[in-house]
Parts: structure tokens; sequence; C-alpha cells
């Protein structure tokens, strides 16, 4: 191990190191950040990974494909719906399934409802990592109607583990239309609190304007998708470019921007809630009657091949790659996290700001740890 | 003994030394009697003070935030921190090995000393003032960047760069801060020609001085809470702590009791602030009285004067804690920025135009 | 010029400042607006959602008896290993042997609540309650045997 880390403790003149993680509340969880700071200056930013590794990919290939999607609700948390869509997706492709309508329209509703959750939970924590605690709260209230309506429809609050290979577990709740369209109205009301609290804010702005430049080119060249890339311009909306579920059913704008910057990328994810609830909108009243789930055969088997589906999750793309041998588990599956490509670039962002914008780097590419380390 | 005398603390305080001069003869006895009594009492007074300042904090920061806050420990949670404190007296005083020892444990106490210093001169009621320096402003704004000594030692002998980095900060911070503070004050000096915080609160027999002084004091008073609270390291301007940037800055390493120190300078200096700033612009113990009104400053008068006093006092407390939990924290330069670019031009051209309306008598 | 733009920005940002402390003074005067509940004093009033996914449970009749026929789907389909059934072998009152449960163990510190046991079950024979307290001392009580001792299979059930 020591090998492969790049072993320099050693520095330059008047340069130092500090160990920003694996316990440190700005990393949300165990990521390691080894900082090179000239002062208050970042020199040079060395993720470490690996402490959160629990072998999913490895352990999927023991389990049934009916069994290895609830082991993926466990990679990004704050998405766990979407990934286990994936995966349903991707076994449904293998099968050359075809999942009834309703059941498409049931899980891009929920994983939009996801998508929101998501942003809103992490508007609170940008929040917070840049000090200031009381949006937080305000976003976790409106996050926790959103939860309550996945309690009430999945059963779970987190890790809900709706999808099943052909659509989704049970059909919706009686209550779920009427709850959610409420909701939906809570959290209009919302924006423009959030925007007198937070993005209107002069220091606010200060610390997000200019800070953490991701040009076009960089953020392809490392692979950086969602929102963070599409704040460099990138057009990378899978929804949009591959719609998957019912996502040609609707209208909806890719949000792009030109800035770069951690401005740019508050910004984006802040349309793209307002996007979540127009889908959602244009979906909620739409659902058409019908089966939720396709009929499957008690052990789902792939034929040989290989299989790959994206989605795109709030993070950005998610990619599951299931090589399939013709038994009743999967040979090999890869999960292509967003969480990954995105850190990749954190040390081209971070180089030459201050340790405070690292923060808000970190914080406006939206890291979810589990995520980056499966 | 002159001091206590000379400047009684109203009656109370004349019949305590009355008391025990009776008891005690020996005239330095007394003196030195009568000092232990006014310490303690000190201490116990500010430390109350502070449990009801951490429980304000906690109350305000919940509500701002849409929770209920301490709800558990005494009625309403209000024993909440005094739970709290016996939590941090139990905990062990961790030192780590590397640390540089004496001055580590020493931090702590230069800075609850150095904030406690300041509430000497700060007149808390009518008559009721520990000490009434005639070099009352300035005393204040030398004897509260005693701090910045306490907040370097503890971060530099912490050895741990999490530590530095803080003290670093708020050296710059407190150093740079320290200019506005005090020209700020000395809008108010130049107006009340003054140095004494007593002289101070009986020129604004006829109206405070953020009425008296219209725009130029306002924007003194803008100025002063501004780069005070920059000087207490308080959110926004907790650069020294930056929880999510430093994980505890300077004090990254204490823990127990040592800890509870730097809390309890916190609030101190909190409250002296809050209390400094009072008194300046808005009269201290001072009643809300307009210049020639005669009848309404009477009935104004029968609040009494300490009322007053803290009342301005939490106002203003309020307000910074206020400022902390709505804003985000500043970045290190921008910090600086604001200070070299703002408020000290603006505060410097103010004390211009107040000594020029001092001299034209153009205030009320 | 410059003035302008340095009194502007200076005019912006206290305006910023202060549209934010509006929303947190709002929220400081009203009191109605907070959302904490006090979990533990609530308990009386808590309604968890009848979907929601607490540990899992076999029910029964009130003959004692309940669905499960020990047909090992519900082992199969959990990936966490968290259901073993032990069966044994009954007699019947016709002659013919037939396999019933034993213990149905059901492993509370592993289940990860995901539900693929209930759906896979062919004869609904567990369910999941809505029960979230499961704190206890001591780790072994978490091991939970779901069918109650001498319990029957129900009548019809095969
Ligand atoms: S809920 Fe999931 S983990 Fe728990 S016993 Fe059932 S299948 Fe296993
Ligand atoms: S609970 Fe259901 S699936 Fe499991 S053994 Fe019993 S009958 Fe079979």
């Amino acid at each position: 191990m020591r090998g492969l880390i790049e072993d320099d403790y050693v520095t330059d003149e008047g340069e130092f190191v500090i160990n920003i993680g694996p316990q440190h509340p700005s990393t949300h969880g165990v990521l390691h950040l080894k900082v090179w700071l000239d002062g208050e200056t970042v020199k040079k930013v060395q993720p470490h990974l690996g402490f959160i590794h629990r072998s999913i990919e490895k352990m999927s290939e023991s389990l049934s494909y009916r069994n290895f999607i609830f082991a993926t609700s466990r990679m990004d948390y704050l998405a766990a719906h979407i990934n286990n869509e994936a995966c349903a997706l991707t076994v449904e492709k293998g099968l050359q399934l075809e999942v009834p309508d309703r059941a498409k329209y049931i899980r891009t509703i929920l994983a939009e409802l996801t998508r929101l959750q998501s942003h809103l939970l992490w508007w609170g924590c940008t929040g917070l990592d840049l000090g200031a605690v009381t949006p937080f709260f305000y976003a976790f209230r409106e996050r926790e109607y959103i939860m309550e309506i996945m309690e009430e429809t999945c059963g779970a609050r987190l890790t809900q583990n709706f999808m099943v290979p052909g659509g989704v577990m049970y059909d919706i709740h009686p209550n779920f239309q009427k709850r959610t369209k409420e909701v939906l109205i809570q959290i209009k009301s919302k924006f423009q609190e959030y925007d007198n609290i937070m993005t209107g804010n002069v220091i606010f702005e200060n610390r997000t304007k200019g800070v953490g430049f991701l040009s076009k080119e960089d953020a392809i060249s490392y692979g950086v998708t969602g929102p963070t890339a599409r704040a460099s311009g990138v057009s990378c909306d899978i929804r949009k470019l591959i719609p998957y579920s019912a996502y040609d059913q609707v209208q909806f704008d890719e949000i792009l921007g030109t800035g770069g910057d951690c401005y740019a990328r508050y910004m984006i994810r802040m349309h793209e809630m307002k996007q979540s609830v127009s889908i959602i909108e244009q979906l909620i009243d739409n659902i058409p009657e019908g089966e939720f789930q396709a009929k499957t055969k008690n052990v789902i088997k792939l034929p040989k091949g290989e299989f790959y589906q994206r989605v795109e999750t709030p993070r950005g793309e998610l990619g599951v790659f299931i090589v399939s041998d013709g038994a009743a588990s999967p040979y090999r599956i890869k999960y292509r996290s967003p969480g990954f490509s995105n850190l990749s670039a954190l040390p081209l962002m971070a180089k030459g700001g201050k340790i405070g914008d690292l923060v808000a780097i970190m914080s406006t590419i939206d890291l979810v740890i589990p995520d980056i380390d499966r | 003994m002159k001091i206590l005398l000379t400047y009684s603390f109203s009656s109370l305080a004349t019949y305590i030394h009355n008391l025990l001069a009776e008891l005690i003869t020996n005239s330095l006895l007394l003196q030195v009697t009568e000092m232990v009594i006014l310490g303690v009492s000190l201490i116990a007074f500010l430390v109350v003070l502070c449990f009801f300042l951490g429980y304000m904090e906690r109350k305000v920061a919940a509500f701002m935030e849409i929770r209920l806050g301490p709800n558990r420990v005494g009625p309403k949670g209000s024993m909440q921190i005094v739970a709290d404190t016996l939590k941090l007296l139990l905990k062990e005083g961790l030192t780590p090995d590397s640390a540089d020892k004496f001055l580590f444990n020493l931090a702590p106490v230069i800075m609850v000393i150095g904030s406690m210093m300041v509430i000497a001169p700060i007149a808390f009621a009518k008559d009721f003032q520990l000490y009434d320096i005639n070099i009352g402003v300035l005393y204040v704004s030398a004897v509260s960047s005693l701090g910045v000594i306490g907040i370097l030692m503890a971060g530099w002998s912490s050895n741990n760069k999490y530590s530095l980095l803080g003290a670093m900060r708020s050296g710059a911070q407190i150093v740079s801060y320290e200019l506005s503070v005090g020209l700020s004050l000395i809008s108010i000096v130049v107006l009340s020609g003054s140095l004494s915080l007593g002289d101070i609160v009986r020129s604004q027999e006829n109206g405070w001085w953020i009425i008296k002084g219209h725009i130029p004091v306002i924007i003194s008073f803008v100025i002063f809470i501004i780069a005070s609270t920059a000087e207490i390291n308080r959110a926004p301007f907790d650069m020294a702590e930056a929880e999510q940037e430093l994980t505890g800055g300077f004090h990254t390493e204490y823990a127990g009791m040592k800890f509870a120190m730097f809390l309890l300078s916190e609030y101190i200096n909190l409250f002296v602030v809050s209390a400094v700033a009072a008194t300046l612009f808005l009269g201290g113990w001072m009643p809300f009285h307009i210049g020639g009104l005669d009848g309404f400053n009477h009935i104004m008068d029968f609040i009494p004067s300490s009322v007053w006093f803290f009342s301005k006092t939490f106002l203003i407390i309020f307000i910074i804690m206020q400022f902390r939990w709505t804003f985000p924290r500043l970045r290190v330069d921008q910090l600086l920025t604001l200070e070299w670019k703002y408020l000290l031009p603006i505060s410097m051209v103010n004390v211009i135009l107040v000594t020029v309306m001092a001299i034209m008598g153009w205030h009320f | 010029m410059f003035l302008k733009e340095y009194f502007g920005t200076i005019y912006k940002s206290i305006k910023s400042l202060l549209v934010g402390m509006k929303v947190t003074g709002y929220y400081f005067t009203h009191l109605d607006e907070i959302k904490t509940e006090e979990y533990p004093d609530n308990r009386a009033t808590l309604k968890m959602f009848d979907r929601f996914r607490g540990e899992v449970v076999m029910p029964h009749d009130d003959n004692n008896e309940h669905r499960c026929t020990g047909c090992q789907a519900c082992e199969i389909a959990c990936p966490n290993g968290t259901i073993k059934i032990i069966t044994k072998q009954e007699i019947l009152e016709d002659g013919k042997k037939k396999k019933r449960i034993d213990a149905f163990v059901y492993h509370l510190d592993l289940c990860t609540m995901c539900n693929l046991c209930v759906v896979a079950c062919p004869s609904d024979a567990i369910v999941m309650a809505q029960n979230f307290e499961h704190s206890v001392y001591d780790k072994k009580q978490l091991k939970k045997i779901l069918n109650q001792p001498d319990s029957k299979l129900m009548q019809g059930v095969e």
C-alpha cells in the first residue's frame, strides 16, 4: 500500500501537509484528503479512498438478480431509488422485458422525488459547510415531507428497495398522489426563502463565485458528470440524452451553466429542483392504469452477454455493467459511480484556493462517500 | 477601598462595607476581604450570566432553526447548560503528549482573565460600577485584545496544524478589526468629550448618542457591531474555530474544563462587547430620554436603570446571535478585505465626520 | 464612478444580509412553525405508516395457527442470511409424512428490512411489522423464533 500512495509528507520549503479526514466535519463521511498547504493556500490535494469500501460489487456476484438490487441502496444512499432503478433497468435490458407504463411512471416520479430530496439535503449541507447552520434545518423540513411520501408508499425512508426487475414492488399507496401534490406546493412556496437566506447572501456569493473553476474540457476529460459537469457547460443529462423510464413523456429543460465555478454548480442544482417539481407535476395526475409489475420468472437468469445501463442520479451518471454467463447470479458487476469521477476533479479545482474554498468545492460537487467507495 | 467608597455600588455596597468595617478593624484586612468578596461575586455573576447566555443562544438558535432546543433538563431545558458544564467538569482534561504543557494549560486561563477584566469599567446600573477608570474606553479596547494572546498561545502550544492555522487566522483577524473597533469608539469619545464610561453615560442624559448623533453615529454603531463580532471570534467571523474547515481551530485539542473555559470566555466576551455597545451608543443604564421633554423623561426614570442596561445589552446580544445563526462564514481573505477595504476607510471618514459634527454642533 | 460602485456594493450587501436576517427573524417570532417531534413523549400519537418496514413477523390467528409451510422460499430470497428455516418431519393423521417448520429463526440484527422475503413468500406467512424500537442490551435477544410455541399450520394452506 505504501508504494502505491505517493509518500511525500516531505514537502517543499514552507509547505506543510494536513490530513482532512477521515473524520472531519466537512468531508461528509470517511474521506481522507491529504492537503499540501502553503499558509492557507492549497497547493495540492490527494484524496485517499477505501475507508467505507463494502465490496458491494463483489457481494452482488453471489446474489441472485432479484437480490443484488437491495445492496445498491447503500451506495449513494441519498439516491437509493435511482440506484435501484438502474439495476432493475439493466436486468430488464438483459431479459428484454417490457415494463408496464404504470411502473415507468411510478419509477420516474419516485426518482424525481429522490432527486429533489437529495438536492434539498445538499443545499442544507452546503450551507452547513460554509458555516451557516440554519439552512440545514429548513432543507430538512421539506425533505421530511418527501421522506414521508417514501415511507408511506415504499415502506422505508432512505434505503427503499422499491424497484424490482419488471417494475415496482407494490402499487402506489392510495394517498400517494394527494400527498405528493401537497408536498410539491409546500416545496414550491419555500424556494424563495432558500434564495433569501442563501443564494442572494453576499457572503455566500463571495464564497462561491469564481471559486473552484472547472473548465469544460477538464470536465469532459475527467469524466465529470451531473450538475458538476453541466455547470461547466457539458451537456450530459442522461434523462435527456438517452431517456429511460418515463422521461421521454415529459417536458423539462436540461439546465446548463457556463461559469464552471461553485456558484454555477449551486445554481444548476437550485434550478434542477424546480425542474424536478415540474416533472413530477406533469406525471402525477397521469399515472396510467394497469399492472405495476411485469411477470417475471421465479428465478431470473440473464442470457449470456454484457449489459450496460446509465441513469442520471442527483450526482451524475450512474452506470451499471453486468456480465452474465447465463447463471442465476451475475458473473461480474461494475458500477460506474458519479461520485468517484467527480472527486477525481477535486484536486484540479481546489489547487490554488484557500482551505475555505476546498470546503466549498467539496460541498458543491456534492460528494456522497459511500458512492465513491462502494 | 477608596475606589469602593467614592464610586459606591449604591446602598448595598455601602451597607456591606459598613458591616465589614464593624467586624474587621484592620484596614488592610478589610480591603483584602472586600476585594475577595468582590471578586467572588463577580465571578459568580459571570458564570451565572454565561449559563444564561448559553441557554439563550441555544434557544435562539433552536427557534430560528424551527427546533425546540433544550427541553429535557429542568423546566424548559433551562438546566441543560448546568448539566453540560457538569459533564465538562467531569471529563478528563486531556493534554496532548507533544504539546507545550505549560502554555497549553495557561491559554484558557488567560482567555478567561482577559475577558473578565473588561467588565471592570462597565456601569451596570446607576452608580453601580466596579471601577470608573477615567480612561475607560481606552482600557476596554486595550484589555479586550488580550484574548488574542490566549488564542495564539492555545494554537501554538497544541502542536496541531489545525490549531496553528486557527490561531494564525485569529491573530490576523483580531489585530485588523481592533482598528475599526477603536475608531468607532473614538467617534463617541469625540462627541462626549470623555474617555470615562461613566461620563459617557452621563453625557447621554438628554438622549442616546445613536439618536443625538444620527447618521455618523449609526454608521459607527454598525461598524462597531460588525467589527466586534469579528473581534470576539463569533460566526460569521469564527475563522479561528471554523468547524467545517479546521475542525475546531485553536481549541481542537482541548477537552473538559479547559474547553469549558474557552466557552466561558466566549460568552463573557459576547456580553462585554454588547455591554460596551449599549453603554456607548444606547446610553448604558440611562433611560430613554428626549431632551426637553421632562415629563416623559420622568416616566422613563421609573424603570430601574439596571433594567435599561440589561435590556439594551441583551438586544445587542440577540442581534449578534442572529448573525451567527443566519450567515455563512467568510473566507479568511475576504475577512481581511472587509476590514481593510470597507470598514476601516469608512470608519476613518466617519471619525472626521463626527469630529466636524462635534465642532460645529450639528448634533442634537 | 469608483465611489458609486463602492457604495453600491455596500448597499447591496447590507440589503442581502438583512433579507437573510428577515427569514431567521420570521421563524424566531413564529414559534408555531417549529417542527420538532418530541419522540418518546409522543409515543401515544405516533403512528407509523402501515407499509413501514420495521421487522419481519409471522402473524398467528386465534387458534395459534400460522401460514408458513416451511418451503424456504424466504430463506433463499433473503440476501443476508437473516432467515433460517428449521424443518421437521411430522406424521399426519392419515399416516403421511409431511414437512413442517420446527423453528423460523429470524436474526433481527442482520435484517436490512428489504422486504424481499415477504414478497417471496408464496403463502403470505410473514409480514412487516411497524415496530421500530429494537434496542436491546444483549445481542442474543435479537435472534427471534417467529413461530409461536406449539403453533400449527393453518388449515388449507399448502
Ligand atoms: S427483510 Fe430482507 S433482510 Fe430482512 S429477512 Fe427479509 S429478505 Fe432478509
Ligand atoms: S415464511 Fe413463507 S416463504 Fe418462508 S418458509 Fe414459510 S411459507 Fe415459505
